[in-house]
């Protein structure tokens, strides 16, 4: 849709919003994956409380709108096989790197961070690449 | 406080990824699908997203969080093998379902069982992690 770049700019205003909050006044940076990976894996202990606080918004927020807006759809797709391989991933992977999008992408490229910018490259890469393979060579997805 | 401002900053971030069009995975991986359909939708979201956060950095330097604490540490500039593997398994991950963490789990409320199982299947990932992770850490370098 022509509007849906309008919406990304929004959105992402928020998201980006949100983020400085979160430095400004907790001196924390919003990452998903660091803040869910902390509360996994114990490394984020000392601060359970303020990572289980922002998740609860995280999730009730948009599951509330959603609701007012008569439901949001997520085209996720319906193979379990694939979904589990991707959820597995996503876990995997930005435990490993540290960082997803919002943390290395968001909050690592607005300060010019090197890691930031790496990582961001090469997930995106390896992502395109996925779908390029995925998609249209084997036609799983 | 802390906590009540977190909730709030959870929510934002929600809002933001629900209105931005990326709890729904055909936007996301419109944007990875540079061969195809491709969606900009993405770049739009992030640049958003940025430039407020940009400003909230510059705003960091001798200064102290609000509600007390410190700023976290300037960023390493080490770019080692795990942020590479970690990033490329990631984006893999991220262009085979079209999820993140952040829309994970802003779509929990909507997103059927397929959002759940993916969920579990990522807390799982995250669980396994420390151990690829000492790994790697365990093989020396290349070179």
């Amino acid at each position: 849709m022509q509007t849906d770049w309008i919406w990304g700019l929004f959105g992402g205003g928020l998201i980006g919003t949100a983020a400085a909050i979160f430095l400004l006044v907790n001196g924390r940076i919003m990452g998903a994956s660091g803040i869910i990976g902390g509360l996994v894996d114990g490394t984020g202990r000392n601060t359970a409380q303020e990572r289980i606080a922002l998740l609860a918004g995280l999730f009730l927020v948009p599951a509330a709108l959603a609701a007012l807006m008569g439901g949001a759809e997520t085209h996720l797709t319906p193979s379990i096989l694939v979904i589990v391989a991707g959820g597995l991933l996503v876990g995997i992977g930005t435990r490993i790197a540290n960082g997803c999008t919002s943390g290395h992408g968001v909050c690592g490229i607005s300060r010019m961070s090197l890691r930031g910018i790496v990582a961001t490259v090469f997930y995106i890469g390896a992502g395109a690449v996925t779908v390029v393979v995925f998609k249209h060579m084997l036609g799983v997805i | 406080m802390r906590n009540l401002c977190a909730f709030l900053v959870g929510g934002l971030f929600g809002a933001g990824l629900l209105l931005s069009g990326m709890t729904d995975t055909r936007k996301v991986q419109g944007w990875l699908d540079l061969f195809g359909d491709w969606d900009p939708t993405l770049a739009f979201v992030m640049g958003g997203a940025i430039i407020p956060m940009a400003i909230a950095w510059r705003l960091v330097p001798n200064r102290a969080p609000i509600l007390g604490g410190t700023f976290p540490s300037p960023p390493d500039p080490k770019v080692g093998r795990k942020l590479v593997i970690g990033s490329v398994l990631f984006g893999m991950g991220w262009g085979l379902s079209g999820l993140c963490p952040g829309p994970a789990v802003a779509s929990l409320g909507f997103g059927g069982m397929g959002g759940l199982i993916f969920m579990v299947a990522m807390l799982c990932g995250m669980l396994l992690a420390p151990v690829l992770r000492n790994r790697l850490d365990a093989v020396p370098a290349a070179g």
